[in-house]
């Protein structure tokens, strides 16, 4: 245990289950995602089993359990997204990224995550790559933004 | 209060704070259900309890819905019964189609659930589960693609084995039962105590079945196949196949297991005997030394990889006696080679347990003698019933077999080991001669008897008190031992079982054992002792005759050596 | 005069704004009050919409080149960042407002246009193609030849009274709000009202949960006042996660405080010391600006110790949600909440009586908070005033699909759907003809044409089998498959049922697969499969059935909904899909038949080489052919030929 996750730890009373959403997502925050042994750690901080806690995390869709991608695609799939075809582009995305959605390729250089609503239904379809964000993209839109990537990756 | 409500168009008084199914049961009208747990909270999870109420649009379960004044109740209108009826039809559509090879076969809620709703075809088609059978334990068998994810088992693991092993991972749709990263069920949490099993109501979980190896031993010339039995075994045999509990059970039981082919049959209650003086000379020695008090029992190996996984704090706390089976296996191996000329590594022992647990035990390294392990394999009550059908065993036509064995003789003390206090009893009596020379007056101990998941008291010993607890159900011990470090200081003993009231209800019993039968069982063994004139193992003469000619004085080093074990802490 | 510092105006707004209650004021306060809401000011205020709408458009840049516009010009200028008006479709959007003319509202101001734009504003012109409108106010010159904002179709059937603030003040600032009537009801209720005194006046309101459920609020807060225990706790319910919907977040993002303040008057209503205020995991703007209202509401003494010295102690904790659609459900939040899986339990008991660590809770919707300070400062009858029986008051929407404006609205309860989609939203873009409009989130239905006139309401709704459900609201034009729709929800559904109740998990699952079946190719040509596909629609009716009345909670019970709202009013698409293999609207790919068009086709040879089934025939430049019987319409075709020439139907 490094000193940040003990801060981390700290700011939760010991025992108290419902420090266990709040811990989670902040060492999440800090490490990117969420190990067997950290998960450990924070059992004995909260005497819970651990199978306990890797039940709680595995229920929600933040928590993941594998490092993303360098290139971490967020595809919006909300109603409005949907209606201006997100389907199309999520197809497409998986085969020429070749991850499935919810996975990180294993050169580690793109993942692909489906989420409900990025809260920019006016500018459908929208798709998140790491902190920058593509409206109304077109298929065209996609391929340039895939292209160019990859060219950086190479 | 009281007022009257509908059911069925007939009028009927309830209580409030009742449940609809509280009321229910009480007048004779049976609704289906796959997730209900007696003494449980509900949870509402498979639905199938629903019924019909005037004035509610939906429909309401009736375990965890209470009874109101108003209420008119339908529980089993065709609206009703169709959606059960569903409800089984959609669990069916993913279920694997394969219950004449499945273990549950003709002993499953969810098969007799679908005659009973007369499910006829595959309704909905859908893609099967396919099985992905978990066998990283070396005790419990799991099947996902039988899961019908009632919960029970987790209820069962949290709330009364308190250890939490396995939890519904995922959401919707994808939920599974699993654990920690999806990696089999050996996780360090779990105890092996299979109480998860005797809960499930289809055939997704169930013991590693190891009686298929064993019936080949016993059609190999080459080998020796001897067999010890728990105490608590007879019993349930007998209320399986319908035979009288009296005192013939156990020469009828011995008949069988020799049909079977067993050489020599062994019972495990002498080894417990053994136990016993090994454990009121360590106790004794404890006590007088004042030192790792309180002092756990260990004869329950669910409860001992408890401490050493989960509370290692308390390692030293425990004794370090190995558990009758284990001595037993020792003792025989040894006796056998030395008596019937056979070659160690032809002699095979069973152990037929009512446990899941031993099987895990048996395996342990610390279980082993130049890795040659002192029980060869343990099969529960349930492979043992199994067995005893499969190889056409017809009690009716057998003839009782007489007691002949060399370890033959074993006071009732040892057989008290079945039940929650029984072992506490049986050992309380033997540190009283030993502490003070002169047999306990009287030897029954009351406080320490009947279905309660804890039992504490204070015997007077000489003139010493001693003050004993005897706690079931893992998730209770939690809570001594909470009190424990917390400064609680006055407890000397404590018996451990991890599942409640012991083994007379463990994870290798016959499953569906309900109070009753548990009462039946508990009721058989403390006949046994009141009939039984050696009382008390250190009057057990073949005790006596092992300690004169074989072995050291009790807790010596030389035992030590053979029947404890050194407890050292697992790296965490 | 000389302009008053930080703490002159945090006192004055307390003291003389806040704790006056009458609205009456004298001149010099009334002088001041008009300075901070900046309605008389001495230099130009730029506002820009910085909610995530218009942050994902690129307000922040725009934000930035206004900053580095007033830097070269040595303009002495302030920029004032505000929620999102609504108009969402408009972002980024950008306000002007120069000394003593009013202030003018431009939509689409990316970064490059700000330069142009504001030296034209500075030249007393307005860019036309950008202007959307103009505030109107009494003492103000207008701008000549622009039109009100309040007159533009988008609002002007609107009525806001929650979105009353939002996109006109700064959420950063609680002197914005105070000095636009903040927290006044909160001063008032502590010190005039007792808890009982509150719940009867949100009763008397005839206020319902904007959530979804519809339950009488007032009637709500008594139960919990009424349950006898030490700890009480409110949680604000802002786990906003039907997928189109984004209402709660625009008024969290646009107007914190009104929610706060709500927040804090429902507590005292029930006895409660403590609040939680469930958020979205992904709603990080909300967030920070959530944190920072609530760090400033404390230092003002709203929040913490002996509020406004009455007593009441109330301490307000934000809990981010963590990505799961249930625990929109309340007691499923609460099970969150506690750090475990988000699950719904049995109702009865209601939270009301045992919720959070197994005292009294209330959950409450954030609208539905939002609502409550301008109760407080109306009174009931002003609240009743609006809307109609049944249905009082107004209901925000999130507006999004084909119509020509999206956003969030607030209208009264009352009004027409028609008028909705005709007058809010302009109708359908691209000249597309209307096909429904889906209402009520994914468990929601689609209400087709002939039901445009239903009334927006709870009970109105109800009669044609639809629900207010949270707020969103999709227009659908022609191009939308309904089979494909119903099918995206189930999808939705099953993957966001908590897996707990065999009903709501294997049923949707079943839904989907049979839907599935529906939208793709069959194997095989034969009737035995249309049979197959025909009986499982059928089937979906009995499995509706069952999923509802079975079902543990809201999600399962309605989640048969978009299911058989479509086969009731859409069943001739069903048919089509089933009978005819066609998907009129040429989602479903996989029932697409291709051709290709002898007149476009160069044969290049593209197509041939590609299809994986062979089922291409044609020499070099020669026109192509496509073999019915060997296409499985997967498409590859379609999408590598340069020419156009390949076409479905």
């Amino acid at each position: 245990m490094d000193q940040q996750f003990i801060n981390i730890l700290s700011e939760y009373p010991a025992g108290k289950k419902e420090g266990l959403l709040p811990i989670l997502q902040e060492i999440q925050k800090e490490r990117g995602f969420l190990t067997e042994d950290v998960l450990a750690d924070v059992s004995l901080h909260l005497n819970l089993p651990i199978n306990k806690i890797y039940g709680v995390a595995a229920f929600y869709d933040q928590f993941h359990f594998h490092p993303h991608g360098r290139n971490h695609f967020r595809i919006c799939n909300g109603t409005a997204c949907y209606l201006f075809g997100s389907s199309t582009f999520l197809k497409e995305l998986e085969k020429q990224l070749k991850v499935k959605a919810g996975s990180t390729s294993r050169d580690g250089k793109f993942s692909l995550e489906i989420v409900t609503c990025l809260g920019s239904c006016d500018q459908a379809p929208v798709i998140l790559v790491n902190e920058t964000y593509y409206t109304r993209v077109t298929p065209g839109d996609l391929n340039k933004i895939i292209h160019s990537l990859k060219d950086k990756e190479e | 209060m009281q007022f009257d409500i509908e059911i069925n168009k007939e009028h009927v008084t309830a209580k409030k704070g009742e449940t609809i199914k509280n009321v229910l049961d009480r007048i004779g009208i049976k609704v289906p259900t796959l997730c209900y747990m007696n003494g449980f909270s509900p949870t509402g999870n498979c639905r199938m309890c629903v019924v019909e109420v005037d004035g509610i649009p939906g429909l309401v379960p009736s375990c965890s819905h209470p009874v109101e004044e108003w209420m008119k109740i339908r529980t089993h209108s065709p609206r009703v019964i169709k959606a059960r009826k569903t409800l089984v039809e959609l669990l069916l559509a993913s279920h694997p189609n394969d219950c004449l090879y499945c273990e549950r076969n003709g002993q499953c809620e969810l098969q007799a659930l679908a005659a009973e709703l007369d499910v006829r075809e595959r309704k909905y088609q859908s893609k099967r589960n396919s099985n992905q059978i978990d066998k990283a334990c070396p005790s419990i068998e799991r099947d996902t693609a039988k899961c019908v994810l009632c919960g029970r088992c987790i209820r069962i693991c949290d709330e009364i084995i308190g250890v939490g092993a396995i939890d519904v991972i995922g959401r919707g749709s994808e939920s599974r039962i699993g654990t920690t990263y999806n990696k089999g069920l050996n996780v360090r949490a779990c105890v092996k105590c299979g109480q998860c099993i005797q809960v499930c109501p289809t055939g997704a979980l169930s013991e590693k079945q190891t009686f298929q190896s064993v019936i080949e031993v016993l059609n190999n010339p080459d080998l020796y196949p001897v067999i010890q039995f728990s105490p608590t075994v007879p019993a349930s045999i007998a209320e399986e196949f319908n035979l009288k509990t009296n005192k013939d059970i156990l020469n009828l039981f011995r008949a069988a297991l020799k049909k079977m082919g067993f050489r020599q049959i062994f019972d495990t209650s002498m080894a417990a005997d053994l136990t016993i003086m090994e454990e009121a000379a360590e106790f004794t020695d404890r006590f007088n030394k004042h030192r790792s008090l309180p002092m756990f029992t260990s004869c329950c190996p669910s409860w001992v990889k408890f401490v050493e996984d989960i509370r290692p704090k308390f390692l030293e706390n425990l004794s370090s006696a190995r558990s009758p089976q284990q001595m037993m296996g020792r003792l025989i191996k040894q006796y056998i080679t030395s008596s019937a000329g056979q070659k160690s590594k032809n002699v095979f022992i069973v152990s037929v347990m009512p446990c899941t647990a031993k099987k895990y035990e048996a395996g342990l390294d610390n279980q082993k003698e130049s890795e040659v392990p002192f029980v060869d394999a343990v099969i529960t009550t349930r492979e043992l019933i199994k067995m005893i059908r499969l190889l056409g065993i017809d009690f009716s036509g057998l003839e009782p077999e007489p007691n002949d064995s060399a370890f033959s003789i074993r006071s009732s003390a040892g057989k008290l080991f079945g039940i929650s206090g029984g072992h506490l009893e049986g050992v309380l009596r033997t540190i009283g001669f030993m502490m003070t020379g002169q047999e306990m007056n009287p030897l029954k101990i009351n406080d320490l008897r009947g279905l309660k998941s804890r039992k504490e008291t204070r015997i007077k010993i000489g003139k010493h008190f001693i003050n004993v607890v005897s706690v079931s159900g893992l998730a209770n011990v939690k809570t001594l031992l909470d009190e424990i470090e917390a400064g609680r200081n006055d407890i000397h003993l404590v018996e451990v079982m991890t599942c409640p009231f012991g083994c007379i209800n463990g994870g290798g019993q016959p499953k569906g054992s309900d109070e009753k039968s548990l009462k039946m069982r508990m009721k058989t063994i403390y006949d046994v002792d009141e009939e039984e004139i050696i009382k008390v193992a250190h009057k057990n003469p073949i005790i006596k005759d092992l300690y004169e000619k074989f072995l050291a004085k009790p807790n010596s080093d030389r035992n030590k050596e053979l029947l404890h074990v050194s407890r050292c802490p697992v790296e965490l | 005069m000389s302009a008053p510092n930080t703490q002159q105006i945090k006192d004055f707004l307390v003291e003389k704004i806040v704790k006056n209650y009458s609205g009456f004021f004298d001149k010099g306060t009334a002088d001041l009050l008009a300075q901070i809401k900046r309605e008389k000011i001495s230099h130009p205020v730029v506002y820009i919409g910085m909610g995530t709408c218009g942050l994902i458009a690129g307000s922040d840049k725009t934000f930035r080149a206004a900053e580095k516009y007033f830097e070269e010009n040595k303009v002495d200028a302030e920029l004032v960042k505000v929620g999102c008006l609504g108009l969402c479709s408009a972002e980024p959007l950008m306000d002007v407002q120069l000394p003593g003319k009013t202030r003018i509202s431009f939509q689409h101001v990316t970064e490059e246009k700000v330069e142009d734009l504001l030296n034209a504003v500075f030249h007393h012109t307005v860019m036309s193609e950008n202007a959307i409108g103009q505030y109107r106010f009494h003492s103000h010159e207008e701008w000549p030849g622009l039109g009100y904002i309040e007159q533009l179709p988008f609002f002007a059937l609107q009525r806001r009274n929650v979105l009353r603030n939002t996109g006109n003040i700064s959420p950063f600032n609680i002197n914005d709000y105070l000095a636009n009537g903040g927290y006044r009801s909160l001063f008032k209720t502590v010190l005039n009202y007792t808890a009982e005194k509150v719940c009867e006046i949100i009763d008397q309101s005839e206020l319902r949960g904007r959530g979804g459920g519809g339950y009488p609020t007032g009637k709500k807060w008594s139960v919990a006042l009424n349950t006898g225990s030490d700890q009480k706790y409110l949680i604000c319910n802002a786990d906003e996660s039907d997928p189109g919907a984004f209402m709660d977040r625009t008024l969290l993002e646009g107007d914190p405080h009104r929610v706060i303040e709500g927040i804090a008057i429902a507590a005292y209503a029930i006895g409660a010391n403590k609040a939680y205020i469930y958020l979205r995991s992904e709603y990080k703007q909300s967030l920070s600006i959530l944190q920072n209202a609530l760090q400033q509401a404390k230092e003002y003494g709203f929040l913490g110790e002996n509020i406004f010295g009455s007593g009441v102690n109330l301490n307000i904790l934000i809990h981010q949600g963590a990505g799961a659609f249930i625990c929109g459900e309340e007691t499923a939040l609460i099970a969150s909440l506690e750090g475990g899986r988000g699950i719904p339990h049995e109702k009865p008991p209601y939270p009301a009586e045992k919720g959070l660590f197994g005292h009294p809770t209330i959950v409450n919707n954030v609208e539905t908070l939002a609502n409550i300070p301008a109760i407080l400062e109306n009174g009931p009858l002003w609240f009743k005033s609006i809307g109609k029986k049944g249905s009082t008051g107004t209901k925000v929407f999130s507006l999004t699909g084909k119509g020509v404006n999206s956003g969030t609205i607030e209208i009264p309860m009352g009004i027409k759907i028609s008028d909705i989609v005709n007058s809010i939203a302009g109708g359908v873009k691209d000249g597309k003809k209307l096909k429904a409009v889906q209402l009520g989130g994914p468990s929601g239905v689609c209400i087709p044409l002939k039901d445009m006139e239903t009334e927006i309401g709870f009970d109105s709704l109800q009669v044609i089998g639809a629900s207010l459900g949270l707020g969103g609201l999709i227009i659908l034009d022609e191009d939308t498959c309904m089979v494909n729709l119903c099918r995206y929800f189930m999808e939705f559904l099953q993957k966001e049922s908590c897996g707990k109740c065999i009903p709501c998990r294997e049923g949707t699952k079943r839904m989907l697969e049979i839907l599935d079946s529906t939208i793709r190719r069959p194997k095989e040509e034969g009737s035995h499969d249309t049979l197959e596909r025909f009986k499982g629609v059928v089937q979906l009716e009995t499995l509706a059935e069952v999923i509802r009345d079975t079902s543990l909670c809201g999600l399962g019970q309605n989640a048969p909904n978009p299911v058989l709202s479509s086969l009731k009013w859409f069943r001739e698409e069903y048919e089509e899909h089933i009978f005819d293999r066609k998907c009129q609207a040429g989602v479903c790919h996989d029932l697409r038949t291709y051709f290709i068009d002898p007149e476009l086709c160069t044969g290049c040879n593209v197509c041939q080489k590609k299809c994986p089934e062979n089922a291409i025939i044609g020499s070099v430049k020669m026109p192509h052919f496509i073999i019915e019987s060997k296409c499985t319409g997967c498409g590859i075709c379609f999408d590598s030929c340069k020419f156009s020439a390949i076409y479905f139907k």
